[in-house]
């Protein structure tokens, strides 16, 4: 059973997160559950001008997986604070905002500008944005261009509000990028985040969704055991193609603290907070079956429909 | 428990259940109970289908489909229905549920459906192929505000076109254009927008179908001085706001470039603000 859970010295009311670029604006995603429900919102990469986002098709489909370049679109750190933020916190959601820079002076220029903002309760740290080229953002290669820019983001941060380092998801460099990161200060490492691939066209993108859910979870546990044996204390949370109760287990399993969940938004709205229900459920016996929720049409079954809300949920559950 | 809740207002994700399904010359109408969907619709709003089963599913992004009808049948309150051209592997899958199937539908989605003229002005309605759809319901609530309503339906074939039966029913015109000349004018669908706007004297042309269409409603309806409310059918992989992958370069009120999401800031735009030159089109949309 999943409670709530410590992740970089935050407590969240569920393990669950929603991944970053997967929930709008927040707005959109409210209407299907109270932002409550989750353990954190993590918004869409915020820089520090606004940006309009990258040409159509920004989102294709691949086998069992999605291909994007959205390009960043948002409207830049003060719009975003004075009028994306304070709706969110007013939603009920714990908030952690996702940001990148064309320069580890641009990093922190917007990172500082998110410390002296009320209402944020984490940064996450970009470095592993698949189509930074085209949105113009720097995405280190190296370790130690990890441990530079996390450096300069956590210098601007006051006690209390922890940085989460996104790095890449490749299973064989994850570990020592998720060093690099604790080194330079990062609470937390996000482990797992959409693969370097490329639309049909040869336009960079990210590949995110079932596809690289194995590569993901495999990268969490190799950053679990090197972060282990290198005595680094920090906090992973695992994302990557998780879509079921059990996807979310398994990456839990792995030693991961928290769980993000993007694309599978994207097909199913409710996803993240039907995974947040299962995991606060006892853990029952392995089924000898597929894992109910595989089957489980339950979930959106149309009784439920009209009770999107957690209070609902709780009072249905059979305790 | 808790009384009747007060109707709310945002989407829902549900299992629907396929009531019926029925062939009508190349397009598939699917009946579903989707309780919680059909209340909520407005003329203009969709639904988005997820393809395949929960658990074997690998195709990801979801498809768009208007709304068609919304009406009781049997214990449901409103049933909703689609029409569904099968051109590529989504459509072709839905097209082929069938009574009992199940299938994953949020809906009713879109920020903006159509809006609705004050005065009880002469309107016209232009749709090609199974955009047609969301036509029929807004016809119907012009009507009730006593709005003369001529409709101008095109297809490729006659195959293709939709319920002229029926449009005869509600509007007081209906001009029809099929490329093939099987039924109607032989042409395009545009070439005829001119005259149906003149003989009109329409204050406000709706239009729902592919980007070329809706540029020329655009065009056509500024030229003999009308409102235009175009419902666009652009690639949508989510259809509920969340990914920013449906984006739509319009002018905003204050005259400075933006750029929208189809599926939450639309999908009905008006005309004159959408930027269509810089709108791409998905390479074989029609
Ligand atoms: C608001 C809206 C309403 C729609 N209503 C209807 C309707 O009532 N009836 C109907 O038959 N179809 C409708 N469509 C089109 C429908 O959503 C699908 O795009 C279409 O059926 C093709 O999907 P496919 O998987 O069969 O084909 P494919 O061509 O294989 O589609 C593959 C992918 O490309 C996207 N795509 C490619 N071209 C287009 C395009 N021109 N428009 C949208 N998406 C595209 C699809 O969404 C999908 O992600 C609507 C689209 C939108 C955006
Ligand atoms: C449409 C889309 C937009 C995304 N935008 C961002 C973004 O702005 N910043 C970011 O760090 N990750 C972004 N991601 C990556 C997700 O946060 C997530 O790490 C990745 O998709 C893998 O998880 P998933 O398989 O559950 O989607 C985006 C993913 C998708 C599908
Ligand atoms: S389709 Fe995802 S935001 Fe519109």
């Amino acid at each position: 059973m999943t409670g709530p859970v410590r992740l970089a010295g935050l407590t969240l009311a569920s393990p669950v997160l929603v991944a970053s670029g997967c929930g709008g604006t927040g707005r959109e995603l409210a209407g299907y559950a109270p932002l409550s429900t989750y353990g954190a919102f993590v918004t869409r990469t915020i820089t520090l001008t606004a940006r309009p986002g990258g040409p159509a098709p920004r989102v294709l489909e691949s086998p069992a997986g999605l291909l994007h370049a959205t390009g960043l679109p948002n409207p830049g750190l003060t719009a975003f604070c004075a009028t994306e933020l304070p709706a969110l916190v007013q939603a009920g959601a714990r908030v952690v905002v996702s940001v990148a820079g064309e320069s580890v002076a641009e990093v922190a220029e917007v990172v500082s500008g998110l410390a002296r903002t009320s209402g944020v309760s984490a940064v996450e740290l970009a470095l592993s944005l698949p189509d930074a080229e085209v949105a113009g953002v720097r995405t280190p290669r190296e370790p130690f261009a990890t441990t530079r820019l996390v450096e300069a983001a956590v210098a601007q941060l006051p006690p209390g509000v922890p940085l989460l380092a996104k790095i890449w998801p490749d299973p064989v460099r994850a570990p020592e990028h998720a060093r690099a990161a604790v080194e330079g200060g990062a609470a937390a490492v996000v482990v797992g985040g959409a693969q370097p691939a490329a639309f049909p066209d040869g336009r960079h993108a990210g590949l995110s969704g079932p596809a690289v859910a194995p590569l993901a979870l495999r990268a969490v546990a190799e950053v679990v055991k090197s972060l282990d044996l290198a005595g680094l204390r920090a906090d992973v949370v695992g994302c990557g193609g998780i879509a079921t109760v059990a996807d979310a287990r398994a990456h839990l399993d792995a030693g991961a603290v928290a769980v993000a969940v993007g694309s599978a938004l994207l097909t199913d709205p409710t996803a993240a907070a039907r995974i947040a229900e299962g995991l606060a459920v006892p853990e029952r016996p392995a089924p000898e079956k597929p894992a109910p929720e595989h089957a489980a049409p339950e979930h959106v079954a149309p009784e439920q429909a009209e009770h999107p809300a957690p209070e609902h949920r709780t009072q249905e559950d059979p305790a | 428990m808790s009384p009747e809740p007060t109707r709310p207002a945002g989407p829902v994700h549900v299992l629907a259940e396929v009531l019926a399904g029925k062939r009508i010359g190349a397009f598939s109408h699917l009946t579903l109970a989707a309780p919680g969907v059909g209340e909520r619709h407005r003329p203009g709003s969709f639904v988005a289908v997820s393809v395949g089963a929960p658990g074997e599913r690998t195709r990801l992004a979801r498809r768009a489909f208007w709304i068609h009808q919304v009406r009781a049948l049997g214990g449901h309150a409103a049933t909703v229905s689609l029409v569904v051209d099968p051109v590529g592997p989504g459509s072709r899958w839905l097209a082929g549920l069938s009574r009992g199937d199940r299938v994953e539908v949020t809906g009713p989605l879109g920020g903006r459906a159509f809006a609705l003229p004050k005065e009880p002005v002469p309107v016209v309605l232009v749709g090609e192929g199974a955009h047609s759809a969301p036509l029929f319901a807004l016809a119907e609530r012009l009507r009730e505000r006593d709005c003369p309503v001529h409709l101008l339906l095109g297809a490729a074939d006659e195959a293709h076109l939709l319920s002229a039966l029926e449009a005869r029913r509600i509007a007081r015109t209906v001009t029809v254009a099929t490329l093939d000349g099987s039924v109607g004018v032989k042409g395009p669908t545009a070439a005829l927008l001119p005259d149906v706007l003149r003989r009109s004297g329409a204050a406000v042309v709706y239009a729902a179908g592919p980007v070329p269409l809706l540029h020329a409603v655009a065009r056509a309806a500024e030229d003999h001085g009308a409102w235009s409310q175009v419902a666009l059918g652009v690639p949508t992989p989510c259809a509920t706001g969340l990914c920013h992958g449906c984006p739509v370069p319009v002018v905003g009120e204050d005259g400075v470039g933006r750029t929208v999401r189809a599926c939450a800031e639309g999908p009905v735009l008006r005309g004159d603000r959408v930027r269509w030159d810089d709108l791409s089109v998905p390479g074989d949309a029609s």
